[in-house]
């Protein structure tokens, strides 16, 4: 099964995927499994370990399941300020 | 009231001040972040600042509800900038006005700490040479 969520890439990640966001067709049942996918897919250099998640605009554990429409970022260290 | 907010293309710090001012508050600390010309020995012409809007404004926000609960303040206020910033440019604006300094000036060190640390706001920059590059801390031991 399937369902269709939207990534949003910042920063470096932005750059190496070439896209702000994107709509993705996925299998994987939680946030650090699509993390994974992305990764592979796009060849990001950062390991999810140095990042954080977020789904619908709130922080969230890797564990957190998708659910379809979710709108889900990955979040590299930040340097505001 | 939105005591958080993200700011293109000019912080107004004047207008930003006016916004604090209270007969209840007898002082007021800000602290002021400017874009610098160098990072790591490094020439810097400038800077871009890229945000998740969403989540920012909601931990940015969670973040002034914290100073507000955690010391004795009478409002304060934070701006970040997005977009591209020359150097010299106000990158962050926090504001506190305060009944007594002690709170004013631990508020506002809170503020910029926390924002630094939290907020999804990401910078690149621009260097003399002709290379850029976004900036991801190693975590802090």
């Amino acid at each position: 099964m399937t369902q269709r969520v939207t990534v949003l890439y910042f920063a470096s990640l932005r750059d190496a995927s070439g896209c702000a966001a994107e709509e993705v067709e996925t299998a994987a049942t939680d946030v650090a499994a699509l993390y994974a996918e992305c990764r592979a897919r796009h060849g990001f250099v950062l390991p999810q370990q140095r990042l954080r998640a977020a789904v619908d605009g709130a922080f969230v554990p890797w564990t957190t399941a998708l659910h379809a429409g979710a709108e889900i970022a990955f979040l590299p260290p930040v340097s505001g300020g | 009231m939105t005591r958080f907010r993200l700011r293109e293309p000019r912080i107004d710090g004047d207008a930003l001040r006016r916004e604090l001012q209270a007969h209840a508050a007898g002082g007021f600390c800000c602290f002021e972040g400017w874009v610098r010309d160098t990072h790591a020995g490094r020439a810097v012409l400038r800077l871009d600042y890229q945000a998740y809007e969403r989540l920012a404004l909601r931990e940015g926000e969670r973040i002034a509800e914290e100073a507000c609960a955690r010391f004795a303040v009478v409002d304060v206020r934070c701006e970040h900038r997005v977009g591209t910033l020359a150097l010299g440019e106000v990158a962050v604006w926090i504001g506190v006005a305060a009944a007594h300094r002690d709170a004013a000036f631990a508020a506002c060190r809170y503020l910029i700490d926390e924002i630094k640390q939290r907020v999804p706001i990401w910078k690149r920059e621009h260097y003399a040479d002709g290379d850029s590059g976004w900036i991801h801390p190693e975590p802090r031991d």
